[in-house]
Parts: C-alpha cells; sequence; structure tokens
C-alpha cells in the first residue's frame, strides 16, 4: 500500500514575491506608527487597521470580485496572512471573517445577504465570531443544541453558545443551530448554519476571562432571538454537508505555528551575535522545525492553488505546528540567559514580556480550532485506520 | 509504488523493487556483494547520474538522482548508489569522468585531510568511508597547501580496515599514504560542500526509509489483531501513528527543501542545515514509534523493520548530525539578528 499524502513542491510566483515586499513595507509604516503590538500572539483588535487592510484589499483576496473580492490566489493570500502574523500584526477584528465566515457565505449564503456582507467583510468594516461550541459540545460539534424553531418570516433562537471569541466585539455571528432531531442513520443530521446579527434582540453576552486575564472568550445567550429567513446559509438540516474540507484546508495555515514565535524572536534578540554552542543549537532547533512547518504550510497552499484537496495534509501540518508552537515557550525559557538583578535594559524587558505571554497562551494551541486529539483521529482516518 | 511521472524514478524502483529483496539486505549484511542489483543499476547508467554526458555519464538533472535515492532509500539498497552519485558529481566538477563499478568518497568528515605530496603521493586517511571494501575507486578530495583537488583513486593496494555501521552496512578506515591517483584536478569543491551535498543525499535516504515505516506500520496495525480487533482500532495507536505520519510528512518536505537547494552549485547551508536538523530528529521519532507498533515482532531481525530503522539511526549520524547542524544553523540566525528571523524562515521566497 502507499500512504496517500504528499506535500508538493510550491514554487512562489513573482507576483507574490511583490505582494510580500509590499505587505512589508506597509507593516514598516504601521510599526512607525506605533500599532503593532510586538509580543501579543495574534495581534490586537483595531478596527482601524483592518480598515486599511481592507483599503489595500487584502482582506477577501481570493473572492470574486463582485462580491468586493481581488480574484488573487491562494498563495498571494497565503503570503499576506503570513506576513501579518510574523509581525503580530493587529488583525483580530477581520481574521475570522476573513477565513472562515466570509467563505462560509460565498459559498453557501443566500444571494442578498453575499452582496450586502461580503463587500463589507473586504472593506475591513465588519468582525465576525464563530457560534459553535457550547457548553455540552466542544469537540463532538455536531452534539449541539441550541435550537433554531421556525416561525412567521423567520426562526427563534433558543440556547447557548460558549467559548466565542470576539463576540462582545462582533457585528455577526455563523451560528451551528439544530432545527432537527438528528436520526439514527446520520448522527450529524439536523443542524443548520444561520447568519446572527449580534445586536439583536434576545442576545445576551456574559464575558469569560481567560488565565492571561484577558478577555476573548465569551458566552452567548440566546432568548427567542429571531433570525429572518434570509439569513439561512445553505440547507436545513446539511450543515455537516457544509462543514467541507475546503474550510478545514484553512486550518493548515501559519496561524497554526505562529503564535508563539515572538518567544523565538526576542530569544534571538537576547541570544547576541555570538551565542554559545548551547544557546546556538537551541535556537537552530526552533528554527529547523519553524522553517520545514512553514515550507509544509506554503506546500499546502499550492495544493489548494492547485485544485487539490489536501485535508490529511493539512491536519497534518496543523497537529505538528500546534505542538511546536506549544512547546516552543518552554524551550525558550530554558535556553534562555538567567534573568539577574543587573539593569535591566529594553532587550530583556521585551523578550520577558514575549516569554510571559506565550508560555500562559501555550495550552490553549492544542485545544482551539480542534483538538489534538480530534486532528489525530482525523489523520488516522487519513491513513485508513479508522 | 510507480506513481511518479519521472522515468528515471521509475526505473530505479523497478530494479530495487526486482531485485532489492529482503533476503538480499540480510546478505549484504554477511559481506554478500548484490551482483544482479548493482549490475542491473549499472546497465541502467543511474550509478553516472550526477556525471554530465560530455564526461561520459547519464547528465541526468540533479533533482533525478535525489529523487532516485529516495526510492534507494525506501528499498533500503545496501550498496554504494549514493557514494558513486557523490563521487561522480565531485569528478564532474573537476572535470573529471569516472570508471564504471561502485565507487565512494573520501573524507566523508567535516574535519577530514588527505594531501597530496609534492611527490605526487597522497598522504592522510579517511575514517567511516561508506562501502570503501567494496568501491573499485574512491574520489578523494584532497588538498595541496592551500589548493583543492579532486583525485580518482584506485582502492587496489590500499590499506582498509572494515569496519561497519549500525546498519550492517561498510564504513571501513582506509589510509591513503603512498596512493597515486589515476587521475587528478583542482576543483572548486570544498569539505564543507561535501558535508552539504553528503547531507543532502543522507535526507533522501531517510525520508524514503520513513516512507517505509509509516507504510509497514500502518499494513501491521491493520493485520495485527489483539482483543478482538485489529490494533489499528485503539486510538493509542491511532495517535501514535498519527504522530509517525507527522515526523514523516515533515522528514520528507525538509529532504525536498535541501535538495532543491542542492541543484545550484552553491549548496544552500540554511537549508541543509534546517532539513538535516529536522529529518535527523524525525528519524529518531519516527524509528521510536514504528517499532512500538510492531511490538515484539519488530525487534527480530527476521522482520525487515530493522532493515529501515537501523539506516535511519544511522544516517541521521553522517554528514553532521542534529547537534552540528543546529549549532552552526543557530550561529546563521543569531549572525542576521531577531530582526532578520523572519526574513531569514522566508528565504525571501
Amino acid at each position: 500500500m502507499t500512504i496517500s499524502f504528499r506535500f508538493d513542491p510550491v514554487e512562489l510566483p513573482p507576483e507574490a514575491k511583490e505582494l510580500r515586499q509590499e505587505v512589508r513595507a506597509f507593516l514598516h509604516q504601521e510599526a512607525e506608527a506605533g500599532t503593532l503590538s510586538a509580543h501579543r500572539g495574534k495581534g490586537g483588535f483595531s478596527r482601524e487597521f483592518s480598515r486599511r487592510m481592507g483599503a489595500k484589499g487584502w482582506i477577501g483576496m481570493t473572492w470574486p470580485k463582485n462580491y468586493g473580492g481581488q480574484e488573487r490566489s491562494q498563495l498571494e493570500r497565503y503570503v499576506v496572512t503570513e506576513e501579518m502574523l510574523a509581525a503580530h500584526a493587529p488583525t483580530r477584528a477581520h481574521s475570522t471573517a476573513d477565513r472562515q465566515s466570509g467563505p462560509v457565505i460565498l459559498r453557501y449564503g443566500q444571494e442578498e445577504i453575499r452582496q450586502k456582507i461580503l463587500p463589507q467583510i473586504a472593506a475591513g468594516e465588519l468582525c465576525f465570531c464563530i457560534g459553535l461550541s457550547e457548553p455540552n459540545s466542544g469537540s463532538d460539534v455536531f452534539a449541539a443544541s441550541t435550537r433554531a424553531t421556525k416561525t412567521d418570516g423567520g426562526w427563534l433562537v433558543n440556547g447557548r453558545k460558549i467559548w466565542t471569541s470576539n463576540a462582545h466585539e462582533a457585528d455577526y455571528m455563523i451560528a451551528l443551530l439544530r432545527t432537527s432531531p438528528s436520526t439514527k442513520e446520520n448522527r450529524r443530521h439536523g443542524l443548520t448554519q444561520f447568519l446572527v446579527e449580534m445586536k439583536i434582540p434576545g442576545i445576551t453576552i456574559r464575558p469569560i476571562i481567560n488565565l492571561t486575564g484577558g478577555h476573548d472568550f465569551n458566552e452567548v445567550v440566546f432568548d427567542d432571538a429571531f433570525l429572518p429567513d434570509s439569513h439561512l446559509i445553505g440547507e436545513v438540516d446539511m450543515a455537516w454537508k457544509q462543514a467541507t474540507d475546503e474550510l478545514a484546508y484553512e486550518r493548515s495555515g501559519p496561524d497554526r505555528w505562529i503564535e508563539t514565535f515572538s518567544s523565538l524572536v526576542e530569544l534571538v534578540r537576547v541570544a547576541g551575535e555570538e551565542p554559545d554552542d548551547r544557546l546556538a543549537e537551541g535556537i537552530g532547533r526552533q528554527v529547523a522545525h519553524l522553517a520545514t512547518l512553514r515550507r509544509m504550510s506554503l506546500s499546502v497552499a499550492g495544493m489548494l492553488q492547485a485544485g487539490k484537496t489536501p485535508a490529511v495534509e493539512a491536519a497534518v501540518v496543523k497537529d505538528l505546528g500546534n505542538n511546536f508552537e506549544q512547546a516552543l515557550p518552554d524551550k525558550v525559557r530554558l535556553l534562555a540567559p538567567p534573568p539577574g538583578d543587573a539593569q535591566p535594559d529594553s532587550n530583556d524587558d521585551r523578550f520577558e514580556e514575549a516569554l510571559r505571554y506565550t508560555t500562559l497562551i501555550a495550552p490553549k494551541l492544542t485545544i482551539q480550532g480542534g483538538t489534538r486529539e480530534i486532528l489525530r483521529g482525523i489523520i488516522a482516518r487519513g491513513l485508513g485506520l479508522r | 509504488m510507480s506513481d511518479s511521472d519521472n522515468i528515471i524514478v521509475d526505473t530505479a524502483t523497478r530494479i530495487f523493487r526486482d531485485l532489492c529483496e529482503p533476503a538480499t539486505i540480510n546478505d549484504a549484511e554477511t559481506g554478500v556483494w548484490p551482483t544482479a542489483l548493482w549490475d542491473a543499476l549499472e546497465e541502467s547508467g543511474l550509478p553516472l547520474a550526477w556525471v554530465p554526458e560530455g564526461l561520459g555519464g547519464a547528465g541526468a538533472a540533479m533533482a533525478d538522482g535525489f529523487a532516485v535515492l529516495r526510492a534507494a532509500g525506501r528499498f533500503a539498497v545496501p550498496a554504494p548508489l549514493a557514494e558513486t552519485l557523490i563521487a561522480g558529481w565531485l569528478l564532474a566538477r573537476a572535470g573529471l569522468g569516472m570508471p564504471a563499478g561502485p565507487m565512494t568518497i573520501a573524507p566523508v568528515h567535516a574535519n577530514g585531510h588527505i594531501a597530496l605530496g609534492k611527490d605526487g603521493r597522497l598522504s592522510g586517511r579517511a575514517r567511516r568511508v561508506p562501502f570503501a571494501r567494496n568501491a573499485g575507486h574512491i574520489a578523494v578530495l584532497a588538498h595541496r597547501g592551500n589548493e583543492r583537488l579532486a583525485a580518482l583513486v584506485a582502492t587496489a593496494g590500499l590499506s582498509i580496515a572494515q569496519d561497519k555501521s549500525l546498519a550492517g552496512e561498510p564504513r571501513d578506515t582506509v589510509s591513503f599514504d603512498g596512493a597515486v591517483p589515476e587521475a587528478i584536478n583542482p576543483v572548486d569543491v570544498d569539505q564543507d560542500m561535501i558535508q552539504r551535498l553528503g547531507a543532502a543525499v543522507r535526507l533522501q535516504q531517510m525520508a524514503g526509509a520513513l516512507e517505509k515505516i509509516l507504510e509497514q506500520s500502518v499494513q501491521w496495525a491493520l493485520d495485527r489483531s489483539q482483543f478482538g480487533r485489529p490494533i489499528a482500532k485503539f486510538q493509542a495507536v491511532q495517535h501514535n501513528l498519527a504522530t509517525l505520519a507527522g515526523e514523516v510528512a515533515a522528514a520528507g518536505a525538509a529532504a525536498d527543501l535541501a535538495a532543491e537547494a542542492c541543484c545550484g552549485p552553491d549548496l544552500g547551508e540554511a537549508e541543509v542545515a534546517i532539513a538535516k536538523v529536522r529529518a535527523g530528529e524525525a528519524a529518531g521519532a519516527g524509528a521510536a514509534i514504528a517499532h512500538q507498533v510492531h511490538g515484539a515482532m519488530g525487534f527480530t531481525y527476521e522482520h525487515t523493520l530493522h532493515h529501515a530503522t537501523r539506516r535511519l539511526w544511522s544516517w541521521r549520524e553522517e554528514f553532521g548530525n542534529e547537534t552540528v547542524w543546529a549549532i552552526r544553523l543557530g550561529r546563521m540566525v543569531a549572525t542576521q539578528g531577531a530582526d532578520r528571523l523572519w526574513p531569514f524562515i522566508t528565504q525571501d521566497s
């Protein structure tokens, strides 16, 4: 038997390379203006920054022009994404919409919604959140029980979603709601995707503070919240079909291995130009992992561009990437010169800050967006074991 | 296994599949030269892949040679195909053709040093020379003062002390004292370039061997039943194999990265370093999982798993192990500085 996954070599076309330089120039300007927050994992939340990116045509880049996109390639989008992440640019306001919500609407949304919403996303004007997890359904996505009950002209929603990042800031949510009971033949039957406007009556948002003291997560409670018919996305009861592999591929992007990158950057900074063998080796090992991951990630983008469907490859990259980025802060910690009482210089402060932040967020990295256990199950299925 | 649309790779794969059976590999370990296998390889011109046609070679692209070596790794070819390719490359860089027959290269160590005296005789010794006892000739990187030369040296008459790798393949100590080269020319290759090309070659072999053990391990898990079902149905086994798949994928990507960088004349230092570190780690981690999945049976000589795993343990140490290359890579990164780390990773691609 032959294991059928491969990571095709990929050559970035000239326009992608030029685009990278353009993005770097933009980021340089932003850095000068003080809008980049160097140590903050996924970057901060800034509607203004999102609008500036939208003005550049860097949100919804691959979408059709008649929906506000630029019809640019997957590889060009990849380049923009990785540059933004490496610079810890404040993309949180639009990144979910760009990466997931927009593509779902593009593929399955009703035309009036597509025409209204997609150009706004592309302009950097909208923030989306994802209504998937519930108190009783996390990894078991299809056990969701928040109900959408048919009524005149629309649907009434009752229940709650949890771990909803940015719900408190979002304009819209794409929610997975139960419209029918599941069946014996198909336990995934009965769930439907809907567009939810966050400011409607019947929605209450409660903050959940994470262990860094930050406010990302929320609980969203629905109490007879009304969704118009036009907000149905795709077919009733058929969300399981719409959770396509296409979206899973998005998960292999650089956001899956770059969230703790700042700790390595700052380690290199405090290492100076001539680190001893031990420190050099430690840096080298992490760079080797990172560079290999990056190549694999780029390769998946290239395969997407070529119209392939690299489902197993995407899961492999996410699993490897998440494990790498999770382990990185602790490796950095043990490689770093020990702190002391000498006059701290700005490099040390930056290092401490980067290490503190990345250490605290490390546990979530193999949980968010698909746990390690689920990913390994997906890979195992891809290997023919299940 | 011929999903390649590359005729050179297909030819090699067919030869390996037909003539490199487990018995051939085991016999080679006892000193039986795989005659049918090597003769078929010579007949196909594969050992001369990296020699230009103008020098009597096959004139294949570097990339094709690397692809053949990945297949060779997959089949655990117990013969110096890799070494003959490198030898051909070295001699060709000096404008020298090469004779028929198995060949190898020396020195293989970074601090290796074979000198050419005024009397036209070589001096010095090289340890761990792969398949020296089987080679008819050795391509030697020699020094005369600061000048570097590539020398074609017949093994007849050389003093060769035999030793083996963990995989049971020959790794002999060769004394070149008094040896007169059959041909010698100045060459623009230094010992470090030999390290880089050698590493890129071992990377292909490791990537192929890792592919093989993944296939074997998945098949084993599907075939072997305990507690009333195939062990593939146990989540612990599934997760181990998923981890193995990740390591195999990473090693393959790393080998590709290095091979691409070595298709040009400069043999990219950064890419080779990145790849050798990552694939070296993958070799160890991957072999461990494969053995774990196979249980006791995989620990026997009779089962073929060790054909790959012993080679993985051997190859990861050659032409610089993970530590050697990681230190080098770390120094490169540190010299450029923190703000150049990201551009370094993207290699402005």
